[in-house]
């Protein structure tokens, strides 16, 4: 069904690289123009590399498809120079609420501390994000993308890999030095490789849709299990930009697709919803079934998986979007580093070693949220109504109650990135977690790091630390106006924090010296 | 709190609850009592609060080990 997003064909252009008798060399090429290629493209174009996107479409999502964008992937567009668009034009929300029948079960607050920049989420269609995407690409003038190009065969070698592409005018061939696979959860490059991609399927379709409605409806996430208007099964209401509400309707497992696609099938069960008299206009809607599943490695020599194409879980918790684009911040800057000689190919080994346990996390979250959503036996469904009948009466039993766990980003503790604590620290950020947002004199913390390493000092000179090509951060208790980084990051006594330039920190210190964060650093460049 | 499953005799009345548990169940469907012991076992592992000791009984509650 149309949307009314005015989208824009992007002309597929016939290119030089078509009629080469040689197939012409790219050091990159981006499988896959979505959500997590064009975030990786335009990280490695403010790195300075230019980069090939090729996309089998000729627009960006068609759909709205991942609404939710978290906190951490908001601070990521910041640093891609889209985040200030993405809240202005997003919805924001921190108020979830789960209801049983027409009770209300219990409410949530998702980012009950203030001093961050950005909210826990804002809802955002992923057309728009894309479409922001696309434009930061083209301002930032490096690198190409191409529509209407979609990658068929893939040829691995030791020093490079070969690409067949398929377009309008047939195919052509090119070589690459490397290889990024972001072409999807039925990624090309994935079957073309013949690589397993293990996990399961869950039974259940969901009909999703955007109704266009002009409401005066809470700003929130409103679940329902068992609601009076869709007995029997789970409800979702969610407001996006431009009076458009995703509502989410489970159908349980014997739906019949065609049927329910229907406008005369989908029409009776909104109005149930929204009320008869209700008016609106379904701007799209689709049918789904999940699956969980990842690929046991994510890097294959010269190709490297991110997103949907190396992992896949259920849309309950707003995993899927959110979790690629931290994929994409990991692996930037490490083959950046590589592609500059900063940095060995083992380097690589660290995205895998990051991300892998990264969409570990999110399939079991999302597995689990799928379970208690659409229970795959008769014991799970009891278990489920007694807890949602307990519910009701007892808070114990709402802490059982799963419509979802929201998305927060990784906490790499386990990285080879991460060196240990030098010093003794009480809380605060430990290697391999993402920084905290806290306010920073005028700015903002994570404004602050930017994309690069850096060494934040509070309390120490930063004249021992000139000699080792590392920007240095000093803050005084002035710049820490609300006491928050003192606060987040336990510096209310001296100490420093090496952060990467995904913003994670590497290391952390009391006393740091110049050689124990040279040290720090090597082995976050991944040197043994 | 250890983790380790108590399976020593703890009540002091194990007729009466055994009773009671039968009790409550006898004029129950099949799904009601199925469902009398679903909410049954979750207010008793709160009740217990300790993870590990919950997840002990589970294991020892599974048919193989019982």
């Amino acid at each position: 069904m149309a949307s009314r997003f005015a989208y824009v064909a992007y002309p597929y252009r016939h290119v030089p690289d078509q009629d080469t008798a040689v197939p012409a060399h790219h050091a990159v090429i981006v499988a896959g123009g979505g959500l997590v290629g064009l975030t990786f493209a335009v990280d490695m174009a403010l790195r300075g590399h230019d980069v090939l996107v090729l996309d089998d479409n000729d627009r960006v999502s068609v759909g709205s498809r991942s609404i939710c964008v978290a906190k951490r992937s908001l601070e990521i567009f910041d640093r891609l120079g889209i985040g200030a668009r993405c809240a202005q034009k997003g919805v924001v929300w921190n108020t979830g609420k789960v209801l049983h029948g027409d009770r209300l079960l219990y409410a949530f607050d998702l980012l009950p501390e203030k001093g961050h920049r950005f909210p826990a989420f804002v809802n955002l269609q992923q057309y728009y994000v894309e479409t922001f995407l696309v434009e930061r690409f083209a301002e930032l003038g490096r690198g190409e993308l191409r529509w209407k190009n979609r990658v068929s065969g893939v040829t691995p070698h030791d020093d490079h890999v070969a690409v067949e592409v398929e377009t309008p005018d047939g195919p052509y061939r090119m070589t690459c030095d490397w290889l990024i696979a972001a072409d999807g959860v039925k990624s090309s490059v994935r079957q073309a490789l013949d690589l397993p991609f293990a996990g399961e399927s869950f039974h259940d379709h969901f009909l999703i849709t955007d109704v266009v409605m002009a409401s005066d409806m809470p700003v929130e996430r409103r679940f329902w299990f068992d609601p009076p208007f869709h007995g029997g099964k789970s409800a979702l209401l969610h407001k996006q930009p431009d009076d458009i509400w995703r509502i989410d309707l489970q159908l349980g497992p014997e739906a019949d697709r065609e049927a329910e696609m229907r406008e005369e099938a989908i029409v009776p069960r909104l109005k149930a919803m929204l009320g008869e008299d209700a008016e609106f206009t379904i701007d799209w809607s689709s049918l789904y079934t999940f699956q969980c599943r990842r690929m046991e490695h994510f890097h294959h020599g010269r190709v490297v998986f991110v997103g949907d194409a190396a992992h896949t879980v259920s849309p309950f918790g707003a995993r899927g979007g959110n979790g690629g684009i931290q994929d994409a911040d990991n692996l930037a800057w490490k083959l950046a580093a590589i592609l500059e000689g900063r940095a060995g190919e083992t380097l690589l080994e660290s995205y895998e070693a990051e991300r892998v346990p990264a969409a570990d996390e999110n399939i079991l979250n999302s597995t689990r949220a799928t379970d208690f959503i659409a229970p795959k036996n008769a014991a799970m469904e009891l278990f489920r109504e007694a807890v949602l009948g307990l519910a009701d009466h007892h808070a114990f039993a709402r802490a059982f109650v799963n419509s979802g766990r929201l998305s927060v980003p990784h906490n790499c503790t386990a990285s080879p990135l991460a060196s240990p604590d030098q010093g003794s620290f009480e809380g605060g950020v430990a290697p391999g977690c993402p920084a905290r947002d806290a306010p920073l004199g005028e700015s903002w913390l994570l404004e602050r790091l930017g994309g690069e390493f850096v060494l934040l000092l509070a309390g120490h000179d930063p004249a021992q630390f000139a000699a080792l090509g590392l920007r240095v951060l000093a803050i005084g208790a002035s710049d820490d106006r609300d006491g928050l980084i003192a606060a987040r990051y336990d510096l209310a006594t001296p100490g420093a924090y090496l952060f990467r330039p995904d913003q994670l920190v590497a290391a952390r210190f009391r006393a740091p010296t110049a050689a124990g964060v040279q040290a720090a650093l090597e082995r976050a460049m991944g040197q043994p | 709190m250890t983790a380790t499953l108590d399976t020593s005799p703890r009540l002091k009345r194990p007729d009466d609850v055994y009773q009671a548990l039968m009790d409550a169940q006898k004029t129950m469907t099949a799904r009601e009592a199925d469902l009398f012991r679903a909410r049954l076992v979750l207010l008793l592992a709160n009740q217990v609060g300790d993870d590990a000791v919950v997840l002990a009984a589970i294991e020892a509650a599974r048919p193989e080990t019982s």
